[in-house]
């Protein structure tokens, strides 16, 4: 099995509130992503994704939990300290247009790493800007332009070639595809899965897309409410997701063809506000099958039918009980 | 009779740039399409496409320098491109409605939301405080809002986004319009919401038979939610059709290309090409207005293609259809 690259164990990330109130954004989330593994990060708005994929590459601080590199601990690491490490892990962010300086050439863009992590000559970082360019498919002449002469596709190809240049062990993809028009998105894509054999980056791919995740995702882990309701390998959460939450996620999905049969669980209830969260399950109050043991405490992430891959945090399948009744799906 | 028939509708963007030389971005470039009451069409097309250009020229809501230049639309027989702005403002709200995107900025921030729905009805139908208010209160039930009555005192910054996005559709509903026409309705909501609005929106044509049209660039809602779909590229329908028949046999290379993109349809790893800039609509270029990204391209491109009808209602706008076959 690959070394693991990004090791994180039960991390907490609390943002302050008005009137001396924590916002509990994430709530013990424990994962592992190895070399050439890419680990798709799914969940509604609300649900700790874009904070977890900050937090693991130290842009925030975490409230409590473990962060490991590379086997090395970074959880406490000084903002200082943190910066020689940026060279091995490196982010793109969903909206392109605000992510890079609008003043400053995309030949400047994509040497600017290299010119921060490396001891390149001016020269040499040209050379190696022409060639990421290339690499990322944008013709060299757009090397000269400003970032407002570029289209958005073209911007998060910038993007992603600053990401690579210094040829970083670990990329955090936060939608770095939802801004795009639907062929854009193809071709970007197609672009991801090459580097991701390429480089063999462990790579986090945050997205509520869930037909861009299945295509790109060697694991997938489902977010509610800032936990982790279910953790496994891709092809297990799309073909048979344990947790109901997934089960109602996935099934929302609208795939593209019309024959497509789709049966939706539409989920009702109050979702909890993140500022008081519920003693017990999370999801509780919008579960079909939750029962009154499910409100008193969290339940534990456990192997799903004895299957050590595939996790998830639902005291119902142990019993069973898990699956959302066929009656209670939509046409 | 249709509902709404647009036929030939061009908008273009008339401007004059810092040389005082008069420039022209040609955004629609003969729109044409019908819907019936009791449908669904869904518009799509990517970015500048000219998809809620459509729907603003349509509804007489251009601001300058965004004029229509040419073409009908015409609603139950008439032309509301023809109207004055008082028959169309007597129209607009009441007759047609019109869900417009991004709902949290598209509601009175200072105004509750119960006060907003009781206005857009008493300002179009002969109606006392109280039936409004009954009438506001079955809307917001009708669209899914719990506890209706308590939620009439509602300001909008309390709405999360799906909420508001339900109370524009009830606020679009309140005069039972015979055409709704929604632009990006679930667009930034999440995708279990996003089930939530459009089975709504299902369900009120179904049980009303009113007609609807949904833009969208989402080609999964137009697979599930709509029964026709029209194809936008460069302010033209390049093709359209019933969706089953459109997503099975796509004629269009552009249709080909949209639909392939689809994460269920896309296989990685191809290097593929398409994509491209986006036509420029101040210089588009003669013929067909895909041919520059176009793999089936001819010389007999370069002269405008004809609308070819193909099955029972599908029609791609491409001379190479037999080609791309």
């Amino acid at each position: 099995m690959n070394a693991p690259v990004l090791e994180v164990d039960r991390l907490v990330k609390h943002f302050p509130a008005p009137r001396g109130l924590t916002v509990h954004a994430v709530n013990g989330v424990s994962f592992t992503i190895r070399e050439g593994e890419t680990l798709g990060v799914v969940g509604e708005s609300g649900s700790g994704k874009s904070t977890i994929g900050r937090t693991v590459i130290r842009l925030l601080a975490p409230t409590a939990g473990s962060i490991r590199f590379r086997g090395r601990d970074i959880t406490r690491l000084s903002d200082a300290a943190c910066r020689p490490l940026r060279a091995d892990m490196q982010m793109v962010f969903q909206d392109p247009w605000s992510a890079l300086n609008p003043r400053i050439r995309i030949g400047d863009l994509i040497a600017e790493p290299l010119k921060l992590h490396t001891r390149l000559s001016a020269a040499e970082r040209r050379d190696r800007a022409e060639a990421l360019a290339l690499r990322v498919r944008l013709t060299p002449e757009l090397l000269t332009r400003y970032p407002a002469e570029l289209s958005g596709g073209q911007l998060q190809r910038v993007c992603i070639a600053r990401a690579i240049a210094t040829n970083p062990k670990l990329i955090v993809l936060d939608e770095p595809t939802s801004s795009l028009d639907l062929s854009v998105r193809a071709g970007i894509l197609d672009l991801l899965a090459e580097l991701k054999e390429e480089t063999r980056a462990a790579m986090m791919f945050i997205s509520h897309d869930l037909g861009t995740v299945k295509l790109i995702s060697d694991r997938i882990l489902v977010l509610y409410l800032g936990s982790v309701v279910e953790y496994a390998p891709s092809d297990a959460v799309f073909a048979d997701p344990a947790h109901p939450y997934s089960q109602a996620l996935m099934s929302a999905h609208l795939p593209a063809d019309p024959r497509a049969v789709v049966r939706r669980h539409v989920l009702e209830g109050e979702i909890p506000s993140p500022i008081a969260l519920p003693p017990g399950c999370a999801f509780a109050s919008r579960c079909p099958v939750a029962v009154e043991r499910c409100r008193g405490s969290r339940p534990p992430l456990e192997a799903v039918g004895g299957d050590a891959a595939h996790l998830a945090a639902c005291l119902r399948i142990a019993e069973g009980a898990n699956r959302i009744p066929a009656e209670a799906l939509h046409p | 009779m249709s509902l709404l028939s647009v036929e030939d509708l061009h908008t273009h963007f008339i401007s004059r740039d810092l040389d005082n030389e008069v420039r022209v971005a040609k955004a629609l470039n003969g729109v044409s399409f019908s819907l019936d009451a009791g449908r669904i069409l869904g518009l799509v097309g990517e970015t500048g496409a000219g998809k809620s250009l459509t729907a603003t020229s349509v509804m007489g809501l251009l601001r300058p320098p965004a004029k229509v230049v040419k073409g009908r639309a015409l609603f139950e027989g008439r032309d509301l491109l023809a109207m004055d702005a008082d028959a169309l403002n007597a129209m607009r709200g009441r007759d047609i409605a019109l869900v417009v995107q991004s709902p949290k900025s598209s509601l009175d921030p200072l105004t509750r939301i119960g006060d907003q729905l009781i206005r857009i009805h008493r300002v179009h139908r002969d109606a006392t405080a109280e039936q409004a208010r009954a009438r506001a209160i079955e809307m917001l039930t009708a669209v899914g809002i719990p506890d209706p009555a308590r939620r009439m005192a509602a300001w909008p910054h309390e709405l999360s986004g799906g909420m508001a996005q339900r109370i524009l559709i009830a606020l679009a509903l309140m005069n039972r319009p015979r055409l709704l026409i929604a632009d990006e309705p679930t667009t930034g909501l999440d995708v279990t919401v996003q089930a939530q609005i459009l089975d709504l929106l299902r369900d009120l044509v179904r049980q009303t038979g009113i007609g609807a049209m949904i833009i969208t660039h989402d080609l999964g809602v137009v697979a599930h939610y709509c029964d026709e779909v029209a194809v936008m590229y460069a302010g033209a329908i390049v093709e359209s059709g019933p969706v089953g028949e459109v997503f099975a046999r796509p004629a269009h290379p552009y249709t080909q290309n949209l639909i392939g993109a689809m994460p269920e349809r896309l296989k990685l790893g191809h290097a593929r090409t398409i994509g491209g800039p986006p036509p420029n609509l101040y210089a588009l270029p003669a013929g067909c207005a895909y041919r520059d990204r176009c793999l089936r391209a001819a010389d007999v491109c370069a002269t405008p293609p004809a609308d070819m009808p193909l099955t029972d209602g599908h029609v791609a706008r491409c001379h190479r259809i037999e080609v791309a076959a």
